[in-house]
């Protein structure tokens, strides 16, 4: 593989808690503790997890849109998160975002064609008026809203028409990479299919690498190439697709899928309910931080900490989990089998 | 006779550029015990039609015609007083949002209590007490001490079983829940739903489940109505309706969907858009409302509203061209 797009090491951004008589820091939220994945030209990465496990915080931290505690963050082989702001300027051009809700994520006082023109003009990429405008009309057309369209303000456009205006705004910059964070997540049933349908031609047609933020399974498993599994500021689990969906090798990611509700009556599923909540991840457990939900856990997992490391998959490379159940002898592992593969093959 | 009967519902709502047709005809029935699906997109007036089965709505702007009829005695005449008498009592609600629905200042088991000392009179002491057995019931951990706690010292999944304990403490008739888990996690969510199915089976409440998400239809509901633009537009028992979607409409959300596990198959093709929007319910539709988005429709459709017809045994759609049992195409 060549040189990723993005690379993240080892990702640490702990929020300070203030409190007390002198408004002095009482603690942290460990929001992300050490997170490390890499995204390749062309491909797509999801980050899944429920609320609160520092998905969205992953994102904002990619894109600097705050300094990080620790860590690394490389684009194109460069380091960003130290960068100064003025150097750091041109870099930001080449990763662009797209937020969930496009009621908020629009000026509600600028056209459309304001809103398209600012990043090109920001990052001078038209050489006069002329090329703007042939350069707007060319992202009108490649989101697929009609060309006269630019001259009419946020506020008359449906949610998904606002989403489409997202996501020119975001290419309008040229980017490498894309940024979605739950980009289509606030969007209807039949308004969502027509944007992820738009997102990967998109894709495919302009080779962009995608950070793809989502709580949604199912729309994970359309869209992306490869998964990383977060859970309390960490990554728990990272595979391609296939692996991920067929033969998941973390409890976790294995009651995340199975508590996914399925649109097709009386389907025989082995459903593995989780016990409690999230633990507050201002106080994240020791040992493992899934140990105190977990179905499979025994005294190791609540004093050391399991690492990512490669496991065992029929499927194929590249699959990492955070687990001490691969220690044991496959008799004994629960999740070494197929009982993944079986569980969504009876579907 | 049915637990309830919806029939020719209208709920219109006077707007300064219109009146808007939020819910426009619908008739359909809840028979005691059973699970009740009312899905659709935003805009499509389900929630609207289960704000004004308590009649929730207010009038004006809003206006609601037609008859709610709960064991047969129309709702839409009562005075609010014998209202006041159904809500909480026959009729609970679960509303969506479990982080406003309920009140920052009270105890859960002051919230709880309440309809119990409103509707059978209860005592302070006799209140708590069911109270504790209510979140019991829910399967909230520690019932005692939670009892005294406020709603902001509970997670979401345990402020959504505060919703259900309150609901379902005067052992309602009907428990409309209204997206119930849709601002929920998906580990939680399967915690509620899972709890839903238990309780049913328990309480014996007949659930009208309004919700988005046909994942989470096929998981709790017996029967389904789909409804569009105000309209009702299909209604069967889930099996058909998953196997067998009469409706282009039902058609086109179920193809939408992506299903799990689909990269197991190799079958990674390009999820069916239904293309273009919800028409506005400000205008009047001529013909059937999902016309504009119709991969089939025709000129009759753009000036015919379709009937609904029974297609199969128990299974209604409003489309012309919608085939009937034995005539089936692919």
């Amino acid at each position: 593989m060549s040189t990723p797009v993005l690379q993240v090491n080892d990702l640490k951004k702990h929020f300070p808690l203030r409190g007390g008589l002198l408004g002095g820091t009482t603690g942290y939220v460990y929001a992300v503790d050490g997170v490390s994945f890499d995204i390749a030209k062309g491909e797509t990465l999801s980050l899944v997890g429920e609320s609160g496990c520092g998905k969205s915080t992953v994102g904002k931290a990619v894109l600097r849109l705050f300094d990080i505690t620790a860590g690394q963050v490389i684009l194109d082989g460069e380091r960003i998160d130290d960068m100064p702001s003025g150097t750091l300027r041109p870099m930001r051009r080449r990763m662009q975002v797209v937020f969930q809700d496009p009621f908020s994520s629009l000026n509600p006082r600028m056209r459309v064609r304001d809103i398209l023109a600012e990043p090109i003009r920001n990052f001078g990429l038209a050489k006069d008026g002329a090329e703007l405008e042939a350069k707007v009309a060319a992202l009108m057309d490649k989101v697929r809203l009609p060309r006269d369209a630019v001259n009419r303000w946020p506020h008359e456009f449906s949610g998904g028409q606002r989403q489409r205006i997202g996501i020119a705004r975001a290419l309008a910059a040229e980017p490498d990479i894309i940024i979605c964070d739950e980009a289509v997540s606030a969007l209807d049933v039949s308004v969502k299919a027509q944007i992820v349908n738009l997102l990967q031609d998109l894709q495919k047609e302009l080779g962009l690498a995608m950070l793809f933020i989502s709580h949604d399974l199912a729309i994970v498993e359309h869209m992306t190439h490869r998964v990383a599994v977060m859970y309390l500021g960490k990554i728990v689990e990272v595979a391609p697709k296939r692996s991920l969906f067929a033969a998941p090798k973390h409890p976790y990611t294995e009651a995340l899928l199975s508590a996914v509700p399925v649109p097709e009556p009386g389907a025989a599923r082995e459903r593995i309910i989780l016990k409690g909540d999230v633990p507050s991840p201002i106080n994240p457990p020791k040992g493992c931080r899934f140990h105190t939900r977990c179905p499979y856990a025994f005294d190791r997992c609540r004093t050391e900490e399991p690492p990512l490391r490669a496991v065992a998959d029929a499927l194929g490379e590249g699959h990492v989990a955070a687990c001490h159940l691969h220690d044991l002898s496959p008799a004994e592992n629960p999740l070494s089998g197929s009982k993944g593969a079986a569980l969504l093959a009876a579907q | 006779m049915a637990l309830l009967e919806i029939d020719q519902l209208q709920v219109h709502f006077r707007t300064p550029d219109g009146i808007n047709r939020a819910v426009d005809g619908v008739s359909f029935h809840v028979e005691a015990g059973e699970t009740l699906a009312i899905v659709g997109e935003s805009g499509c007036g389900k929630s609207v039609t289960a704000m004004s089965m308590l009649r929730l709505i207010p009038e004006p702007p809003g206006k609601i015609a037609g008859a709610i009829r709960l064991n047969g005695k129309n709702l839409l005449e009562l005075s609010d007083r014998e209202m006041r008498q159904i809500r909480g009592n026959d009729i609970s609600m679960i509303f969506q949002e479990p982080m406003t629905s309920l009140n920052p200042v009270l105890t859960v088991g002051r919230q709880i209590g309440e309809t119990l000392r409103l509707h059978q009179g209860m005592s302070k002491a006799q209140a708590e007490a069911k109270a504790v057995e209510m979140l019991t019931l829910v399967g909230i951990p520690e019932p005692g001490r939670r009892v005294r706690e406020y709603p902001h010292q509970l997670s979401g999944g345990m402020r959504q079983r505060v919703m259900i304990a309150i609901a379902l403490a005067c052992n309602p008739k009907l428990l409309i829940a209204d997206e119930p888990t849709t601002a929920l996690d998906v580990t939680i969510q399967a915690q509620i739903l899972e709890l839903m199915r238990d309780l049913k089976h328990r309480v014996g409440a007949a659930i009208v489940l309004i919700t988005h998400d046909l994942g989470v239809v096929a998981e709790v509901a017996e029967r389904v109505v789909v409804m569009y633009a105000g309209k009702k537009v299909e209604e069967a028992a889930i099996g058909p309706l998953f196997r067998n979607p009469r409706h282009p409409y039902t058609q086109g959300l179920l193809g939408s969907m992506p299903k799990l596990g689909s990269s197991l198959h190799g079958d990674e093709t390009r999820l069916a858009e239904i293309p273009g929007l919800v028409p506005s319910l400000k205008q009047k539709i001529p013909g059937c409302v999902f016309a504009s988005r119709c991969p089939h429709a025709t000129d009759l459709c753009r000036s015919v509203a379709p009937a609904l017809e029974l297609k199969a045994p128990n299974h209604v759609a409003a489309c012309h061209y919608a085939p009937r049992e034995g005539a089936m195409a692919a």
